[in-house]
């Protein structure tokens, strides 16, 4: 056995976290304005000029907070998997900020669909909370993603921290998918009917466009924030490794 | 490699027998939980007997949480871990011999237990037979999943918080199916596809764990 | 046939290894040499970086930059090296000879474990809690595993620590031994060692 490392690789250097701010500072203010234009579109399709449902009048609008918010609890994570193999296969720094910018986005869209879930459940099922299949597995998303967050806490070295946020984050997505059908299983075990069937593909083209400007509104809402996000998370470390340094010069 | 491979399962199970009381202690404790709940819901025999499978389930569940931080901590700090990283074995069969381990030690002795809490939870035969045949079928799995937490919290201090938290949704998918393989209620008997499910969830986290774990403890020391 | 593992001659080759703890620098662009049936000493105040260099070379810590190529291995063959570090590894229940045979047959050796352990000087003390064992009498038993599976490579960190100067007279004869028989060590202190043997020294300053 010989172990040799060799480092920094041709992919550090390629988007170190020092020329990741330079690159990604011109960005920052274009993304927001675009977001917000296509916010600004989505809700005028949504609250004004679409339809109300003929069952459940007006209160079919919160779908279009509910549903993109649902989609991205689920993409957040993907992205956070995606981080994870860069950060336990290249070690790359920037992988580590990028999980750690996304746990809290994730976990906040994912308490959004679950609050817009209860919302809309209100009128439709007469109560606030029902442990129907997707509600119930999205709830269990939610513990997950506190779990994460918990974790990166919990840990003084972000280095070490990252490689351990990062396995859990693999295992649980490998875990994610079992969990949904398993409270599928249940779901359906204890009330056959199931109380909600989006119509998907079905439905009416009036409903659909606001629904995929919102899906695009939102998705570049997440992108935004998680740059930003990462941005902030690269100056803290970058501020604290400064407040380090001095600490020794003093001493 | 076979001869290490014993080395660590009769070393870890010596020195968990010579601690003193761990799994006894892990046995009282499954069974007062079958001894408080009666105090909570009222001695009717016939609820007792439906929820029993729950009952069961959640103690296991609890009991198993609890003893996770013993799988890898002492050996991380009195530095075992450090030095096995150059045993013969690789550190993946390690974690396996842990996990066999701490299988036997938290789980097994609940299984042996289960009998004084059918009797407890007015259970009949038939039930506390598909009870104990969940339990072997699903504790290996949640054995798995606390030694991934273990592995990956063995560097903190207060781990021992932290892991249960993180493992528990995980745990959820034994939990569903451990007492959907019991339960028969109303409507389609799925006691034998939610056996199998179990079977396979169980199987899947054992082979998962011994690399999670490894990387985590390796992860940990550097 | 190839030669068994704990019977080769191994020398060792790191360039330009740099180390950290944190955001400290400890050590940067060092190279290390070191052949077969020589000492490597490392010299250094505490907090030098000793113990983190040891840990690079054992393979527990990646360097910042460098490599580290141990030549003369059989790359399919068992591990090589044996740590002896701060953390001895014995734990409290479990008999002075139990705990031996453990790492015995955990690092795949095959020598007799009572004779080691009459060897460091615990010969009696077989069924003794090692719990009860003192300090110095842990390092002894702590010593003994390198004994009973014998490995081309020792990397010691202070290995006197705690010793008697009985014990640092034994450390001494067990590295001349090791280093007669084609070894290679390379131990962290900041005590002179005593032994007989071909040394080199490097310093790491912090």
């Amino acid at each position: 056995m010989s172990h040799s490392q060799d480092r920094p690789g041709f992919w550090t250097r390629l988007s170190n976290p020092g020329q990741f701010l330079i690159w990604s500072r011109p960005l920052v203010v274009p993304l927001v304005v675009v977001t917000a234009a296509v916010f600004l579109v989505g809700l005028w399709f949504a609250l004004v000029n679409s339809p109300e449902d003929y069952q459940m009048g007006d209160t079919v609008r919160i779908m279009y907070i509910h549903v993109p918010t649902a989609w991205l609890s689920q993409f957040v994570y993907a992205v956070m998997a995606v981080s994870a193999i860069g950060t336990l296969v290249w070690r790359h720094p920037m992988a580590d900020v990028s999980m750690k910018a996304a746990a809290p986005l994730g976990a906040t869209f994912t308490a959004l669909a679950l609050y817009t879930g209860s919302l809309w459940g209100r009128p439709t099922w007469g109560t606030f909370w029902e442990w129907d299949g997707r509600m119930t597995s999205t709830l269990v998303l939610l513990l997950i993603y506190l779990g994460i967050i918990a974790l990166w806490r919990a840990f003084e070295d972000p280095l070490r921290g990252a490689r351990m946020v990062a396995i859990l984050t693999l295992v649980g997505a490998i875990n994610i998918p079992i969990v949904k059908f398993s409270v599928d299983w249940w779901a359906t075990l204890h009330q056959p009917a199931s109380v909600l069937r989006a119509d998907g593909p079905t439905m009416p083209g009036s409903i659909l466009t606001p629904l995929l400007i919102m899906f695009g509104a939102f998705t570049l809402l997440f992108i935004v924030l998680h740059l930003v996000g990462m941005r902030t998370e690269v100056r803290r470390r970058r501020i604290a490794s400064l407040e380090r340094r001095l600490a020794q010069r003093g001493a | 490699m076979r001869r290490a491979f014993a080395a660590i399962i009769v070393r870890d199970i010596r020195l968990a027998l010579r601690a003193g009381s761990d799994a006894l202690t892990l046995v009282l404790f499954f069974v007062m939980i079958g001894i408080v709940v009666p105090f909570a819901i009222g001695p009717d025999r016939v609820l007792l007997a439906q929820l029993a499978p729950a009952i069961v389930w959640i103690a296991a569940f609890l009991a198993s949480l609890i003893g996770i931080d013993r799988v890898f901590r002492d050996d991380f700090e009195d530095g075992t871990l450090m030095l096995l990283r150059h045993g013969t074995l690789p550190m993946e069969l390690v974690v396996l011999a842990k996990l066999i381990v701490h299988w036997l030690l938290t789980a097994f002795p609940l299984i042996l237990a289960t009998p004084v809490l059918a009797v407890l939870l007015a259970m009949d035969p038939g039930a506390l037979w598909r009870t104990v045949i969940s339990l072997i079928l699903g504790t290996p799995g949640l054995a798995a999943l606390g030694a991934i937490g273990a592995g990956i919290t063995v560097s903190l201090r207060r781990g021992g918080l932290v892991a249960p938290v993180l493992v528990l949704p995980f745990a959820i998918p034994i939990l569903i199916f451990g007492v959907g393989a019991i339960a028969s209620g109303i409507g389609p008997d799925l006691t034998g596809s939610a056996r199998l499910l179990l079977a396979a969830i169980s199987l899947m986290l054992v082979a998962i764990a011994p690399f999670a774990a490894a990387l985590a403890v390796r992860a940990g020391e550097d | 046939m190839t030669l068994r593992q704990d019977l080769r001659r191994l020398s060792l080759c790191a360039t330009g290894l740099s180390g950290a703890r944190g955001e400290r620098i400890l050590f940067a662009n060092l190279d290390l040499k070191a052949e077969a049936g020589t000492a490597l000493l490392l010299r250094g105040a505490n907090g030098a970086g000793k113990t983190t260099l040891l840990l690079m070379l054992y393979g527990a810590i990646r360097p910042l930059a460098g490599q580290i190529v141990w030549s003369g291995q059989d790359p399919e063959g068992p591990p090589f090296i044996h740590l002896f570090g701060h953390r001895a590894a014995v734990r409290a229940r479990l008999a002075v000879l139990e705990t031996l045979n453990f790492w015995r047959d955990a690092n795949g050796g095959t020598k007799d474990c009572v004779e080691a352990l009459e060897r460091v000087g615990l010969g009696g003390l077989g069924s003794l809690d090692a719990g009860y064992l003192s300090a110095g009498q842990t390092r002894r038993l702590s010593l003994a595993r390198l004994l009973v599976a014998p490995r081309p490579v020792w990397l010691l960190d202070e290995p006197t620590a705690a010793l008697d100067p009985d014990g640092d007279r034994l450390v001494g004869e067990l590295m001349a031994e090791h280093l007669a028989a084609g070894g290679l060590i390379i131990a962290a202190t900041h005590l002179p060692l005593a032994f007989v043997g071909t040394s080199s020294e490097i310093r790491l300053d912090g």
